[in-house]
């Protein structure tokens, strides 16, 4: 799963400089007639470079978003939960193998991109360095950050790159899975005992800043994205998907009977826009530069698990066997 | 169903003993597989660990469910409510993940006998097993499948990979022979053709297993000399087995009562 919070790097408006404009106009008819591009096709340099970046973040969050669902695997209550969160995080971590693909087709190494992201070079969600403090955290994540991430990926589906594209085409079809998942989960704490539906309306409590946070800042304040637009790598703008997710998440949380921890929250009618408390951006910009509740626990988790699995991958490296990819 | 009420008391007994060590065995290592989501060597890794421990548990939960037929709670309730020196598992699925190749070593000796069990089971006189048991072989084809390749590309693999590998086999060996501590209800189980026995399926596990060790140029363990770890079907458990059911029962014992 993944939001829109990712950063992209300032990039000069208008055509880059140092490309070949008449390469760069048919990579530009191109896209605007709605192809896709393919790994061997000529691009601008600065498209492989946004593009990396942004892939390869989308994968390690991924991975990363498995780490606070996945510690509740061992957890989760009946047979029915326990099945339906394995399977729900494995597809997570079969989403970043899919990803960390589609941004090897780029030049950069699944090695190399990891070695990033546990060295704190390269980003992920925002989101994922908050806690998933009780069984109902699991289940709020699975809806509404499952939800907002749906949101993203049908959008960045529609985008210029085929196998990211393609690769975001599979991965909806599974986040839908995990939507009603997480829903179904959300649904019983909710219409539960009174000590359940507590729980889960302190999830909702702890995580609605991290929802709101999960687009990424406002686009009165992001930097300038005109020409990523333009070569349909960010395919729509931060406030717009948060007004989509409202829209589409606020009034079914209310169904519920949950109380949303912002008094502000209102639809007004006559813009048809949604009104709410800024979330706090200090605090968004905060966390993604390291210094949130679990930024430190999950890059140590999983700098553990390269650490422990590197004898393995070295073995395999120089076995003479080929490796037999598992069947699912 | 039919089979259910021609059951007599003795019998009825020997077979919800077999049926709780098969299921239990099923669902801790499961968890226990479950436990390498997010944390695998590699990610193809990961995501088999995750796909077996589905398996497994989805297993647990069908041998569960036949219990619970034959006149024991549901599923949920065995196995979230039970305590600990009610379970029937063998000490091996017991001990925490450790290092990869302590998991891998465990998978491949514990799935060469569920493989060896379940292919046996399917032509139980208890109907019903015979049944599930034939459902649960195309499953654990693959699980000794992917078992036997990784086992074989250690043990051929470079660097401290052979020893690595060399060093888990002698952990997990005697460990291993613990899975087939004999019930108290052997005699019955082999008289009536429910199971052909604890004995039977250790012979013919060692059969399957040797060549495949030998062949991954492991150094076999001396058997005769090695005390196998009993204990576990009768209720007598490691160190680890509580603690991984304090874990597991968290949430399902904030209220037994609600529904999840
Ligand atoms: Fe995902
Ligand atoms: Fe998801």
């Amino acid at each position: 799963m993944y939001g829109g919070g990712y950063i992209f790097e300032e990039t000069k408006n208008g055509s880059p400089e140092n490309e070949d404009s008449r390469k760069l106009e048919i990579f530009e008819a191109r896209i605007a007639a709605g192809e896709k591009i393919e790994p061997t096709d000529w691009m601008p340099a600065e498209y492989r470079k946004q593009l990396i970046r942004m892939i390869e973040q989308h994968a390690h969050s991924e991975i990363i978003g498995a780490l606070p669902e996945g510690t509740w695997i061992t957890r989760a209550p009946g047979f029915r939960r326990k099945l339906a969160l394995m399977a729900k995080v494995q597809d997570e971590v079969g989403h970043a193998q899919l990803l960390y693909s589609a941004a090897e087709t780029l030049g950069k190494t699944r090695e190399d991109m990891i070695n990033d992201l546990i060295t704190g070079k390269s980003k992920y969600s925002n989101v994922f360095n908050y806690p998933a403090v009780t069984w109902a955290d699991t289940a709020i994540i699975a809806w509404l950050i499952d939800a907002g991430a749906i949101i993203n990926q049908v959008a960045n589906s529609k985008g210029s790159y085929g196998p990211y594209c393609r690769a975001l085409e599979r991965i909806c079809v599974e986040e839908s899975f995990h939507l009603k998942y997480g829903h179904d989960n959300v649904v019983f704490l909710a219409t539960g005992t009174p000590k359940q539906r507590e729980m889960v309306q302190d999830a909702l409590n702890r995580w609605w800043p991290p929802i709101m946070h999960f687009f990424g800042p406002s686009d009165k304040i992001s930097v300038h994205t005109e020409t990523l637009m333009r070569w349909k790598v960010k395919m729509a703008s931060n406030d717009d998907m948060r007004q989509k997710f409202l829209d589409m998440y606020v009034p079914k949380i209310w169904e519920l009977g949950l109380t949303i921890p912002d008094p502000l929250l209102k639809k007004n009618e006559e813009t048809g826009q949604w009104e709410y408390t800024e979330p706090d951006w200090q605090e968004f910009k905060r966390v993604i530069n390291g210094d949130g509740p679990c930024n430190k626990e999950r890059l140590a988790v999983r700098r553990r698990a390269e650490e422990k699995g590197e004898w393995v991958r070295l073995a395999l490296l120089r076995s003479e066997e080929k490796y037999t990819v598992p069947l699912s | 169903m039919k089979e259910f009420n021609e059951l007599n008391d003795k019998k009825t007994t020997a077979i919800k003993d077999l049926l709780y060590r098969l299921a239990d065995d099923q669902l801790i290592l499961g968890h226990r597989n479950s436990e390498w989501t997010g944390l695998g060597p590699i990610l193809e890794e990961d995501i088999a660990f995750s796909s077996m421990a589905q398996d497994k548990l989805g297993q647990s939960q069908a041998l569960y469910q036949l219990l619970h037929q034959i006149g024991e709670d549901d599923p949920d309730t065995i196995a979230f409510t039970r305590k600990v020196n009610e379970y029937k598992c063998c000490h091996l699925v017991e001990y925490p993940i450790g290092e990869y190749n302590f998991s891998l070593m465990r998978h491949f000796l514990f799935d060469m006998s569920e493989a060896i069990r379940f292919n046996m089971l399917g032509s139980s006189s208890f109907e019903p097993l015979a049944k599930i048991s034939k459902k649960f072989k195309g499953e654990l084809k693959y699980h000794t499948m992917h078992a036997v390749t990784w086992i074989n590309q250690l043990g051929h693999g470079s660097g401290n990979s052979p020893a690595k590998i060399q060093a888990s086999l002698d952990e997990c060996f005697p460990l291993a022979l613990g899975i087939f501590e004999p019930s108290g209800y052997e005699d019955i189980l082999i008289g009536e053709k429910i199971f052909f026995g604890e004995k039977e399926l250790q012979e013919k596990w060692l059969e399957a297993v040797i060549p495949v060790l030998k062949n991954a140029n492991l150094k076999i363990p001396d058997i005769k000399n090695i005390k196998a770890s009993y204990g576990g079907r009768k209720g007598i458990h490691t160190e680890y087995l509580k603690p991984l059911i304090d874990e597991m029962t968290e949430v399902y014992k904030i209220d037994t009562k609600a529904e999840w």
